[in-house]
C-alpha cells in the first residue's frame, strides 16, 4: 500500500526582549539559578502581571511578515496544570483571541533533484510565557527548580497540517527560523532552546481524505534530529498499521542516542487545561498607528529579496533562495554586487552569487565560521571579482588570490602584484609558448591532425603548464586551434 | 447539564484538592446549583452582543521593555522550605 504522511508543526520562538513578558526581570541566558526570577515569576501571593510592550511589538512584526491577520483586540487566558516549574499553577497564554491568525510561508523543497516551491499555511501565532526548568539529577531524592526561564516571552507559531514529508517539515522549520531571526524577534539559538519544534505526525493511505491518528513529537531542538525523528515516526506508524495495530493518540519524545521516539503520555492522561480568560489582564488593543509604525520598521523580507534577485539580476530561484538563507548572507552578497556596480551596465550578480555560494561558503564551512566572521570582506571579494571581469585573472588564478586573501595577505591587486599572478592575454606571448609546445609535442600534433580531438586537450594542458597557469585559457584555445588547423 | 460524582472527583484531582466521599456529595450539589444558574443565564439572547473578555471596558496598559527587577534570590529563598545551590527543592517529579 502507498502511504501519505501528514505533518503540522508547533514552534516556540523565544522573543528577543530585555525583560520578561509579565515582569521586569531579565531574560539573559546563562545566569545563576533563580537570580532572574522576581516575585511575579515565582508567583508570590498578591503580585500582578504587567504586559511587556516589546513582546507585543514582536508579535505584530511576525504577523506583518507572514501576511497574517492581526487581531486588533487580543487577550490572555490561563492554561491550568500542575508542575513545580510552573509556580502559579497556570501558564498565561492566548487561547481564544491570539495576536496573529492566518498567514503563510513559501518554502523551497528539493525533490528528485528539482527545487519545488510549496506554500505552508500558518494557523495562528500567540504570545505566552515560558515555564522554569526542572533539574532531575539527584538532590537527595528531590528535584531542583530554576525559575530564571519562567516568564520568558514566547511566540508559539502553529502551522496547518500542510507538510507531506520530513524534508518539507524541515524546509518549513528552516524558513521560519530564517524569518524570525531576519526580522529580529528571536535569536534562533536552538542549543539554548530559543527555537523549539513540536511535530504532529500521522500517516494515511494515499488518496484517503481523512487524516490518520497523530502522535506529537515534543521538543526537537535541531533540524537534523527533527528529520530523523519524523522519519523514524513515519516508519513506525506504517509498520504498526501494516501489522494490524491502530495508532493511539500520544505524545512522544525523540532519543537522539537510539534514533527512536518513545511514549511520554497517551491520550487518556492527556492534559485537561481548563482554559479561561485571565482576570489579571485586560484585553490588548493594537492601534493602527502602532501597526503602521512597526510595518515601516520591517526590513526587506527573504521572499521579497528572492523576487528581486530573480527579476533584477536574473538569478535562478535556487540561487536566490540560497543567498537569502540568512540576513547576514544576503547583506554580504548585496555588498559584493554593489562593489561590482558599473555606471553603464548591470552588475554581474551571477559571478558574485557563484563565488559567495561556492568558494566563500566552502571555505567558511571548512573553517566552521559564519558569514559575519568571514576573513574576506564583501569589498575585498568584489575587488577580486573585478579582476576576473577585466581579464586580469583566470578562474584558476582567482582561486589562488582568494586563498591568499583568506590567509590575510591583503587586497586582490596587491596579491596579484606580489605573486605575479597576472593572466597573460598578450597574443604574441601566448603564440610563442604555443609554438614551443607544438615543437616539443610533435606526436600530439600529428594525432590531432589525424582526427584525435583528445590530443587537443593534452596540448592545451601543456601550454597552460608552460605559462605556469597564467595564459588566458580562452585565448590559448582559439590560438592553438588556429595554428593546428592552419 | 449536571455533574456526576465521578466528574466531581476528576475536577478535584485536576485541582489537586483532596475530597472525601461525603464532600463529593456536598460539592456535587453545590456545583450543580452553579450550573443551574449558568443554564438560566444562557437563556438570555446574546446574538447581537459582542463577547466580553474582561469585566472592565478598558484595555491593557503596556510596560516598556526594560529590566527593573534586581536579584532578590536570598530574600525569596529565606522563606522557601528547602534550597540547594540556588535551586528550590521540591519532591521528585518525573512524568
Amino acid at each position: 500500500m502507498q502511504w501519505e504522511t501528514v505533518i503540522g508543526l508547533e514552534v516556540h520562538a523565544q522573543l528577543t526582549t530585555q525583560s520578561k513578558i509579565f515582569s521586569g526581570a531579565s531574560i539573559a541566558f546563562g545566569a545563576e539559578p533563580n537570580t532572574q526570577a522576581c516575585q511575579v515569576d515565582i508567583a508570590l501571593p498578591g503580585v500582578l502581571p504587567v504586559l511587556n510592550k516589546g513582546a507585543v511589538e514582536r508579535g505584530i512584526r511576525f504577523g506583518l511578515a507572514i501576511g497574517a491577520k492581526l487581531n486588533r483586540i487580543n487577550s490572555f487566558d490561563r492554561k491550568n496544570y500542575f508542575y513545580p516549574d510552573l509556580p502559579k499553577g497556570y501558564q498565561i497564554s492566548q487561547f481564544a483571541l491570539p495576536i496573529v491568525e492566518g498567514g503563510e510561508l513559501t518554502v523551497q523543497v528539493v525533490e528528485g533533484g528539482k527545487t519545488v516551491e510549496k506554500t505552508i499555511r500558518i494557523t495562528r501565532a500567540h504570545l505566552e510565557e515560558d515555564a522554569g526548568k526542572s533539574l532531575h539529577e539527584d538532590f537527595h531524592g528531590m528535584t531542583g527548580i530554576d525559575l530564571n526561564r519562567a516568564g520568558t516571552p514566547l511566540l508559539e507559531i502553529v502551522s496547518e497540517p500542510d507538510m507531506r514529508s520530513a524534508k518539507e517539515a524541515v524546509a518549513y522549520a528552516k524558513a521560519l527560523h530564517t524569518l524570525v531571526t531576519w526580522i529580529g524577534i528571536c535569536d534562533g539559538n536552538m542549543q539554548e532552546g530559543s527555537f523549539r519544534v513540536d511535530a504532529n505526525v500521522s500517516v494515511r493511505p494515499l488518496g484517503q481524505k481523512e487524516f490518520g491518528t497523530r502522535r506529537e513529537i515534543k521538543n526537537l531542538n535541531s533540524f537534523r534530529f527533527m528529520e530523523q525523528a519524523i522519519n523514524y515516526e513515519i516508519r513506525w506508524q506504517i509498520e504498526q498499521i501494516e501489522d494490524g495495530h491502530t495508532i493511539q493518540q500520544a505524545t512522544v519524545l525523540f532519543d537522539p542516542d537510539s534514533g527512536e521516539t518513545r511514549m511520554m503520555r497517551t491520550k487518556e492522561d492527556a492534559h485537561d487545561y481548563r482554559y479561561f480568560p485571565d482576570p489579571d489582564l485586560l484585553p490588548v488593543k493594537l492601534d493602527e498607528d502602532w501597526i503602521e509604525q512597526v510595518r515601516a520598521g520591517l526590513p526587506e523580507l527573504p521572499q521579497q529579496k528572492q523576487a528581486r534577485y530573480q527579476g533584477e539580476w536574473n538569478l535562478s530561484a535556487y540561487d536566490a533562495a540560497t543567498l537569502t538563507g540568512s540576513r547576514a548572507l544576503a547583506d554580504y552578497f548585496e555588498a559584493v554586487v554593489a562593489g561590482l556596480a558599473k555606471p553603464d551596465a548591470k552588475p554581474d550578480a551571477k559571478l558574485a552569487a557563484n563565488w559567495v555560494m561556492g568558494d566563500l561558503s566552502a571555505t567558511l564551512n571548512k573553517a566552521n565560521l559564519d558569514i559575519p566572521a568571514s576573513r574576506i570582506s564583501a569589498a575585498q571579494l568584489a575587488g577580486l571579482l573585478a579582476r576576473i571581469q577585466d581579464g586580469t585573472l583566470s578562474g584558476k588564478l582567482a582561486k589562488q588570490v582568494f586563498e591568499a586573501m583568506w590567509a590575510g595577505e591583503g587586497e586582490a591587486d596587491a596579491i596579484i602584484e606580489a605573486k605575479g599572478l597576472k593572466q597573460v592575454s598578450d597574443s604574441g606571448e601566448i603564440e610563442k609558448i604555443i609554438d614551443e609546445v607544438m615543437a616539443a609535442n610533435a606526436k600530439s600534433v600529428e594525432e590531432f591532425r589525424a582526427g584525435k580531438e583528445k590530443a587537443f586537450n593534452a596540448l592545451v594542458g601543456q601550454v597552460m603548464k608552460a605559462s605556469k597557469g597564467k595564459a588566458n585559457p580562452q585565448q590559448v584555445n582559439d590560438l592553438l586551434r588556429q595554428k593546428l588547423n592552419g | 447539564m449536571s455533574l456526576s460524582a465521578e466528574d466531581v472527583e476528576r475536577i478535584a484531582k485536576l485541582a489537586r484538592i483532596r475530597v472525601d466521599a461525603n464532600e463529593v456529595v456536598a460539592y456535587q450539589t453545590q456545583l450543580n446549583g452553579i450550573f443551574g444558574l449558568i443554564e438560566a443565564m444562557q437563556a438570555a439572547d446574546t446574538a447581537d452582543i459582542e463577547p466580553m473578555s474582561h469585566a472592565q471596558d478598558l484595555f491593557q496598559r503596556l510596560r516598556a521593555d526594560v529590566v527593573t527587577e534586581p536579584d532578590r534570590r536570598a530574600a525569596f529563598q529565606a522563606i522557601a522550605p528547602q534550597t540547594e545551590n540556588g535551586l528550590y527543592l521540591v519532591p521528585k517529579v518525573i512524568e
